[in-house]
């Protein structure tokens, strides 16, 4: 435990009025604390910014998921073993129940948040690529107002986001409609489990349905392709799914998409993994699920 | 009868209620807690030690070199490493002062503020650059120890043979990762001498560092060995190291101090696995016998000589593994380069020698165009041949009945022909592979006979036995072991027998508790130990044919009422006719050997380049079983550290230092990424081992590595000659596209 | 250089935990209401260990990757190495010395003595009680079921064979 503790200070604000306004008046002095996963680790390691937290914990207000016709609202602090059990999620967005699965073991699972890890905003993080394939949106919150950012605007660069000082992630937000969409998440870490990933990857296709008894390749009406740990955050991968929609899955459309995507991505070579290896993963995976999504090319 | 029998661990009960007392655990009145400063530089004279304005060092017990009252050296063979630097360092996180405080928080904010001002001077890092000595630092030329041998005529074998094979391979470092960190505890003043507890597999090596470090006859130091969390060799040499640390400490502090490492320090700052190189060259017939082989192995010891020459005595003679051939050239260096200084992990040599021999012989059987296990069984030693250093094998050797037997289980034969069958059209593709091995158990050539190991047995007056040694348990089932043999020779249940803590004040030196000897010398004294009790005991009468616990009672009293304690030593002697030449390093390497084949079946992603083994068979003959469930937690453990080892323990080095000094970031196996490991015993009794038992402890670090790499070799068509295999590295070696 | 000889290892007026933020909690441990106290981001792995002398709970990495230091938050394995003090407020908490019942070992943990699931030890509590949380929840788990449970509980001893089938022994009993 290699930090000073008298260097720190952790409050934890009985409602999100409190803490909005705590945050509001003094801008920048508190950080917010969700579960302590990433952040606990980093004090124990010596190298947290000293200063005063926020810690979340008590907010019902950024908890439970609710869910209307349109959308589905996770609250900020749901826990990646809430996301797990929650049907609704099962059913509809398996690549973020996929996700939370994949990161770290089940005490991770149980203390570890989706808004913790999104504003954590290591671009490794595992749930960020499956929040983007899915549309997420994020609900922000202040003393001044709520207001609503697409979460594959979210991220600005290493570790800065559309997030101010006096502001928290309330709730994230992903559109229902999706029935029929194929979707695939694979995380590439450094073992199966408790592993920071080395490249993330998530993509959802929305195929048009062929004539019946016919061979003909499937029209790629809508795709989306997220990859995690390839970037300095989390990418949207807009290029390779331009090149994409539209058109039919075909051997040709696929090695143009995964060199649309080799182009976008700029992994690098760190403690856990190379550059080139990150590179040439993530176009192999993107080839291996269109190669699997297309009947021809199988 | 207790041999054989699955007696449950002894401490079990307290190791599952969370009451099994680690050195952590301990809490004493007015202890203090210890940290340590260390260097950052890889190199250097110290030109200053600065303690900033920030602290109020007053309130903090401070240590350096000056405060050594002995002989500021770490003993144990040479004696070439401080206990803490004096006027240079030589590798990154080398110990140069030490602080104690009774908050531990406020230790690390201290430590912080304590500036080592270090002139660099030119450091090596690589086995290369060590070997070339344009900058020596060490010795005359950064060689810590080297061995040659040589039988035969090499080099006319080499000029008449129709086939030469050559290869390099390397091995990296591993951190042992034993779950709980190096600890100590020492209460020590000039006035009652030294006490230390603590973390550790050799409570006399600790002894012994400490008499030497404050200058004290052995009856004024104590060492006690605490439940310990794991060693694997790192706690073998390394806890002298801090319990000498925590003494200095308590001595100039007049209190007990608590010395405890977090893991980034442990990792970063104690030994690991020495990293090695091997050069094969080979000569061998048409019909796959071998001519003849040339192998020369370098080890890297890193900055001080610690155990490396004992390192690379073991690896140069496993290098040759389990064959026979008639012209032999093994040559053997330990190299110093300016790393943290590597020592003992379980195998401690053999693993990196034999990872080179038999990934080699796969591409020997390759080039000769034989299946991997026929080329094997043509050149298994046999009883009565000699081996490379000379060792004419008297015990029964049945390596070729051992190959059957895994090739058997494992359907090798059908699956190698199948995957490579169905490899080209899938992305997933299966290979399988084998490597064939021994391990010498006990300590190498007459190193037993210099411990000159004793052991006491003791009987109680209520007709208890009590077990007297300094050997340790560490997680391997010592105590249990020791209870079930102690048990057998004395003809009663095992209840009867007690297991008496590791206290140098109470035990004789039985040796340490490392090199497979634990239970084969060891348990071997105990069974000699009680024998000799049991012909005390005839004395007032016990049957020597048998009696029950009433009577084996009422003997003890008896005798105890009339002659005071009843209590017999056992030494060790060796087996009659081994022969071992210190000068030359030939002749009878070891009493015995284990004998192995193992089998890995694996998965190659080509998406991913993840390697993922399936299954893995692990046949081994060990003499005899004594317990069959620790036995074979044994070899699943090891089994488990050597996949790790294999294909993703990688430490990663910057400028003599270890970068991922993390569990994050040094990757370790969890229960996802290990297959089913099935493991077969074969007995063949070694007379001279408790019930006939041979030491299988390091065995199973032997034969993993090498048989995953040849499986992968098999699916994948790539040729790899490193360990740790990453998914990075075999990438690179089949080149980019998954095609 | 001042003179360090003369350090007494005490810091007269700075005591631990008497400067800088100072929470007091309370909670339940192994069924037994507590107050405990310290700074609001203390460990609650050191809390246990230092303030309630309950040592079974162990530290192996301080990052949340061995699991060492599990212990059960209202029924859900944790790390207390990454909850904070302040986390712990009306937590019900349990520890390995609360999973037998006095001198009668709960299924999991005679399980582990009988099948082998130990060997030195130091993992055993996590392990135990990363069986004990797996079973509450899923009754009759599968091998698969029990490896992932235990995947956040890393073990350098054993190779985890045995620890599974001491679990899935535990549930049989």
């Amino acid at each position: 435990m290699r930090s000073f503790l008298r260097d720190f200070d952790l409050a934890a604000p009985r409602t999100l009025d409190e803490a909005l306004t705590t945050l509001a008046r003094e801008p920048g002095v508190w950080r917010p604390f969700a579960g302590g996963t990433d952040l606990m680790v980093v004090l124990e390691a010596g190298k947290l910014p000293p200063g005063r937290y926020l810690s979340l914990r008590r907010l019902r207000e950024l908890r439970g998921i609710l869910v209307d016709d349109q959308s589905i609202a996770i609250g900020a602090m749901t826990t990646y073993a809430e996301v797990m059990a929650a049907p609704v999620l099962r059913a509809e967005c398996p690549s973020l129940c996929a996700a939370a699965a994949d990161t770290g073991g089940v005490a991770t699972q149980n203390r570890g948040t989706v808004g913790g890890n999104i504003a954590n905003a290591s671009p490794a993080a595992d749930t960020p690529p499956a929040l983007l394939v899915h549309d997420a949106e994020l609900e922000l919150v202040s003393l001044r107002g709520v207001r609503l950012v697409s979460y594959d605007r979210f991220h600005l660069g290493y570790k800065r986001m559309d997030l101010a000082p006096d502001e928290l992630i309330r709730s994230i937000r992903l559109p229902r409609g999706r029935a029929g969409w194929i979707h695939t998440w694979r995380k590439v870490g450094t073992r199966r489990a408790q592993a920071i990933s080395k490249v993330c990857f998530a993509a959802a296709l929305d195929l048009s349905a062929g004539a019946p008894g016919a061979q003909a390749d499937r029209a790629v009406r809508d795709v989306r392709i997220a990859v995690g740990s390839v970037a300095p955050t989390v990418i949207r991968a807009a290029g390779a799914e331009a090149s994409l929609r539209g058109r039919a899955l075909t051997m040709s459309s696929i090695a143009g998409c995964c060199e649309a995507l080799r182009a976008e991505i700029a992994p690098i070579d760190d403690l856990r993994s190379t550059a080139a290896y990150r590179s040439q993963v993530a176009v192999n995976l993107l080839e291996q699920f269109l190669a699997s999504a297309s009947p021809v090319t199988n | 009868m207790s041999i054989g029998n699955s007696s449950p661990r002894r401490e079990g009960r307290a190791k599952v209620t969370g009451h099994a007392r680690y050195v952590d655990d301990l809490v004493f009145p007015g202890m203090l807690h210890g940290i340590t400063v260390r260097s950052a530089a890889s190199r250097g004279l110290i030109q200053d030690i600065a303690f900033g304005p920030e602290i109020d060092w007053h309130d903090l017990v401070v240590v350096t070199a000056a405060d050594v009252p002995g002989r500021n050296r770490i003993a144990l063979i040479l004696d070439d490493q401080p206990c803490l630097a004096e006027d240079r360092v030589n590798h990154p996180e080398e110990p140069v002062v030490l602080l104690a405080h009774s908050d531990r928080q406020l230790l690390e904010h201290a430590r912080r503020h304590v500036r080592i001002d270090i002139v660099p001077e030119p450091p090596v890092f690589t086995m290369d650059e060590a070997l070339a000595a344009r900058t020596v630092v060490w010795g005359d030329d950064n060689i810590f120890k080297r061995y040659a041998l040589e039988r035969g005529n090499v080099e006319a074998a080499f000029a008449a043979a129709p086939i030469v094979v050559d290869g390099d391979y390397e091995t990296g470092a591993q951190e042992q990762l034993y779950i709980e960190p190096n600890g100590m505890l020492a209460l020590a003043s000039p006035a009652e001498g030294v006490t230390v507890w603590g973390s550790m597999q050799c409570p006399y090596y600790v002894h012994k560092a400490l008499m030497s470090l404050f200058a004290l006859p052995a009856e004024k130091v104590r060492v006690v060995q605490m439940e310990t969390g794991g060693g694997f060799g790192g706690k073998e040499e390394f806890p002298s190291v801090i319990a000498c640390h925590a003494a200095l400490l308590s001595w100039k502090a007049g209190r007990p101090v608590k010395l405890v490492y977090d893991r980034a320090e442990d990792m970063a700052a104690t030994t690991k696995r020495h990293p090695s190189r091997t050069r094969h060259r080979t000569a061998v017939s048409r019909d796959g016998r071998l001519l003849a082989m040339d192998v020369d192995f370098v080890i890297d010891g890193g900055a001080y000589c610690t155990l490396s020459p004992v390192v690379l005595s073991r690896g140069t003679i496993h290098s040759a593994g389990p064959y026979y051939c008639p012209n032999v050239r093994l040559r053997g260096r330990a190299v110093a380069t300016n790393a943290p200084p590597h020592g003992a992990f379980r195998g401690f040599g053999a693993p990196q020698s034999l990872f080179a021999l038999e990934r080699h012989m796969d591409r020997v059987a390759a080039a000769v165009g034989l299946s991997p296990d026929e080329l094997r069984r043509r050149n298994f030693i046999a009883t009565g041949q000699t081996s490379a250093v000379g060792q004419v094998m008297r015990d029964p050797i049945e390596m070729g009945a051992l190959l059957d037997r895994a090739m058997a289980l494992t359907e090798f034969q059908a699956k190698r022909t199948r995957f490579s069958a169905l490899n080209p059209a899938q992305r997933v593709r299966k290979g399988i592979g084998l490597a064939a091995f021994m391990h010498g158990a006990g300590f190498t050539g007459s190193g037993e006979d210099h411990l000159a190991s004793v052991v006491a047995v003791e009987a109680t007056g209520d007709g208890r036995v009590r077990v007297l040694s300094s050997n340790t348990e560490i997680g391997q089932g010592t105590n249990t072991v020791f209870a079930q043999i102690a048990a057998a020779a004395v003809g009663l249940p095992e209840d009867a027998i007690e297991i008496v803590q590791p206290d140098t004040a109470i035990v004789p030196n039985s040796g340490p508790t490392v090199a497979s000897r634990t239970c084969m010398v060891v348990g071997k004294l105990i069974e000699n130990a009680v024998v000799a009790l049991k012909s005390e005991l005839e004395k007032v009468g016990l049957p020597a044919g048998g009696y029950d616990a009433d009577a084996f009672r009422r003997a003890c009293a008896d005798y105890i009422d009339r002659y005071g304690a009843l209590r017999a030593t056992a030494r060790y002697q060796a087996p009659p006719g081994l022969k071992w030449d210190d000068e030359t390093y030939q002749g009878d390497a070891y009493g015995t050997y284990t004998w192995a084949v193992y089998v890995a079946e694996v998965s190659v992603d080509t998406t991913t380049f993840e390697t993922r083994v399936d299954d893995f068979v692990a046949v081994q003959e060990v003499g005899r079983v004594i317990n069959p469930v620790l036995a074979a937690g044994q070899i699943e453990g090891g089994v488990a550290q050597a996949i790790g080892w294999a294909l993703y323990e990688r430490v990663l080095w910057r400028e003599g230092r270890m970068a991922n000094a993390e569990m994050t970031n040094y990757i370790m196996p969890t229960s996802m990424d290990l297959p089913p490991i099935r493991v077969f015993f074969e007995e063949q009794p070694y007379a001279h081992g408790p019930g006939g038992a041979k030491g299988l402890g390091e065995l199973p670090m032997d034969g993993p590595a090498p048989a995953i790499l040849n499986a992968v070799a098999h699916a994948t068509g790539a040729d790899p000659r490193s360990v740790p295999l990453t998914p990075e590295s075999l990438m690179s070696i089949m080149g980019t596209v998954h095609a | 250089m001042p003179d360090p000889s003369t350090g007494s290892g005490q810091s007269p007026s700075r005591g631990s935990g008497q400067a800088g933020p100072f929470v007091e909690i309370s909670c339940r441990v192994n069924g037994e209401a507590v107050a405990l106290s310290g700074h609001p981001m203390a460990r609650l792995l050191d809390v246990l260990r230092n303030q309630l002398r309950l040592t079974g709970t162990k530290e192996g990495c301080g990052e949340g990757e061995c699991g060492a230091c599990s212990v059960l938050i209202d029924g859900d394995l944790v790390n207390s190495c990454l909850v904070p003090l302040l986390h712990a407020q009306d937590a019900a908490i349990t520890t390995i010395e609360g999973v037998a019942e006095g001198d009668r070992l709960h299924a999991v943990q005679a399980a582990f003595v009988a099948r082998g699931g130990a060997q030195c030890g130091i993992c055993t509590p996590g392990m135990v009680l990363a069986a004990v949380s797996l079973l509450a929840r899923n009754p009759t788990p599968s091998l698969e079921d029990v490896r992932v449970a235990l995947a956040g509980n890393l073990c350098r001893c054993t190779g985890y064979a045995r620890i599974f089938e001491a679990v899935l022994q535990a549930y049989r009993t």
